[in-house]
């Protein structure tokens, strides 16, 4: 498979079109957003299983929650501001209390989302989702490991939440080597034996990039891609943090509540003390802009999480 | 409806609402206005209108029941223990510590809880969703839902009865216990949702009005749910608050307070009464 540019909410509609027919259960929900989350795909495909719930997410959630109370598998698609963001209280009685097999995709996360502003930017998505018992919260890195995270919410009993963005992001998997996706399980992309850059989505290239920069100035740095931020892979997180002695974590993502905390509570769960630094937004809000460029403007980009590195490295 | 069957009915729901005042009182704890305001429309959905099988409380084709006004769970813990969906003697459990019966209904703890409940406004979208997945698959089940009137204040209702009736759920039934009072006051002085009849009409559906506490009425309004085609059904019933104990009727202050053991004789009383009345006719 040759590297692909793609935005990770493309691969999520393409998938599901691919994956109608193998799941005859699969219905899907949109709150009129379908052309940007690319649920338009699947409607395209499989218009019998597509429901377009209009401009009202709450009820939204509650429709999916009913129609996997029925045994279906609804995927329920909107902006991730309106589904963990106006619809949290939903989610959380009517699909996390009874544990039921909704699939809950929050597309456009993050200062990526661009122009539209700090009303669209959804930095706190992860965090709301992590404190819903039994939740599962997804952030995949690029097109392939969406593919294969669409699928592994699938076949997940339970509920889950996926994050997706808008931007087209370069590839850093190739489909064969996705055949090991496991929810929960972190993917060590580079060794490293200095500091430990631990990103999720689109922070996952950036991180590749800083290991590539630090490199040039001798600094060894692993790379891990935590696409799952709950259940954390607390074992691979310990076990770079010791191996390494030092932890950056990396989010298009609030500071407060994110990967970088679940890492920090991982830490002090496993009594490894460490520096860490947490490149994401530090507790305000987007605004307008284009997308990557927030991106840079937030302090978000290979250089900062380098720069960050270097930084906990010299704290050791 | 032959007298007979009218003095069945009637012996039921008496039996719930004792049934409901000692969950109550027992917990010391719950919601008595609006569970004895509901209890005929929940004696007529569990004894006449919903096709079940408490032997299998997961059956697919079974009707659904959500009680979207999941703070009148004790009368539909009584209609399920009554009914044979687990024994009546946990009835005394409602609301402690280890009991399956939850202040709010739990599908994943109760049997014959078809969904977990209690938000308000959220029971009724997944009923939505439970009758969206009974079109998808060509099934004849239906589904029902009770919201209370305070609950129409609940956005989300109406987000809900857009769906309902964009989606032509002909399959489901919403019945709206009209007794006219929530925590605060009058409905209509503390926000004033009405005329709901209009509002449906409005949004699409079927619109019944019937007395809440005539089972003839009851029942000719769901004959004419099951037999509307293309559109859902709103039976709005008027019904009184506290109904069956002379001075918890039509009073806002007992939507959520237990009573003390006098007020609990006196109640026990009136309803042993009405009990009795039925048993003899």
């Amino acid at each position: 498979m040759e590297p692909i540019k793609e935005a990770t909410r493309v691969s999520f509609g393409e998938t599901l079109a691919e994956l109608a027919a193998e799941y005859p259960d699969l219905v899907v929900l949109d709150a009129d957003l379908s052309k940007a989350t690319r649920t338009d795909i699947f409607a395209a495909a499989c218009p019998e299983r597509f429901v377009n719930c209009g401009i009202a997410e709450c009820n939204m959630l509650g429709v999916a929650a009913g129609l996997a109370a029925a045994g279906k598998i609804p995927v329920a698609a909107t902006f991730a501001m309106f589904s963990a963001g106006r619809a949290y209280e939903q989610i959380r009685n009517s699909v996390g209390y009874p544990h039921l097999n909704v699939k809950i995709a929050g597309t456009h996360a993050g200062v990526s989302v661009g122009e539209d502003g700090a009303t669209h930017q959804c930095l706190e998505d992860m965090a709301l989702m992590r404190t819903i018992p039994g939740m599962t919260v997804l952030c995949p890195a690029d097109h392939y490991e969406t593919k294969a995270a669409v699928r592994g919410m699938l076949e997940h009993e339970g509920p889950v939440y996926i994050r997706l963005g808008r931007l087209p992001v370069d590839s850093v998997y190739h489909a064969h080597s996705l055949e090991n996706f496991t929810i929960g399980k972190g993917n060590l992309l580079r060794e490293g034996t200095d500091v430990a850059l631990l990103a999720t989505g689109l922070e996952v290239p950036e991180a590749l990039a800083a290991a590539e920069l630090l490199a040039a100035q001798g600094v060894s740095a692993a790379v891990a891609d935590i696409h799952t931020i709950k259940p954390l892979d607390a074992e691979l997180v310990a076990e770079l943090a010791r191996k390494t002695g030092a932890v950056v974590t990396a989010e298009e993502h609030s500071a407060i509540g994110g990967l970088g905390d679940a890492v920090l509570a991982a830490l002090a769960d496993a009594d490894v003390r460490v520096p860490v630094e947490k490149v994401a937004v530090q507790d305000v809000y987007g605004h307008s802009g284009t997308g990557m460029g927030l991106v840079d403007e937030f302090g978000l980009r290979a250089k900062d999480i380098a720069a960050a590195a270097l930084r906990v490295a010299a704290r050791k | 409806m032959e007298q007979s069957e009218r003095s069945a009915l009637r012996r039921a729901a008496a039996r719930l609402r004792l049934d409901v005042l000692e969950q109550v009182f027992t917990a010391q704890s719950g919601h008595p206005g609006g569970a004895l305001s509901s209890a005929d429309i929940l004696t007529w959905l569990y004894n006449k209108e919903l096709n079940l099988d408490p032997a299998q409380p997961r059956w697919p084709d079974r009707d659904r029941f959500v009680l979207s006004k999941g703070h009148s769970s004790p009368g539909l813990y009584a209609a399920l223990a009554r009914r044979g969906f687990f024994d009546p003697a946990l009835l005394p459990t409602f609301r402690k510590s280890g009991s399956i019966l939850q202040g709010h209904p739990d599908m994943k703890k109760i049997p014959g809880v078809d969904m977990t409940s209690g938000s308000l406004g959220q029971g009724v979208s997944t009923a939505c969703g439970m009758a969206l997945a009974a079109k998808l698959d060509g099934a004849s089940w239906r589904v029902y839902t009770l919201l209370g009137d305070g609950e129409m204040e609940e956005g989300q209702v109406w987000e809900a009865a857009m769906f309902a009736a964009h989606n032509k759920l002909d399959n489901m039934c919403w019945i709206v216990d009209s007794n006219g009072l929530q925590i605060d006051g009058r409905v209509e002085d503390v926000a004033g949702p009405g005329p709901l009849d209009k509002k449906f009409e409005g949004f699409g559906f079927q619109v019944l009005k019937v007395d809440g506490h005539d089972f003839d009425a009851l029942e000719a309004a769901f004959a004419a749910a099951r037999a509307e085609k293309g559109r859902p059904t709103v039976i709005l019933a008027t019904t009184v608050k506290g109904k069956g104990v002379s001075f918890m009727e039509d009073q806002a202050g007992w939507h959520g307070k237990a009573p003390n053991a006098e007020q609990y004789a006196q109640a026990k009383q009136e309803l042993e009464a009405e009990l009795a009345r039925w048993e003899v006719e």
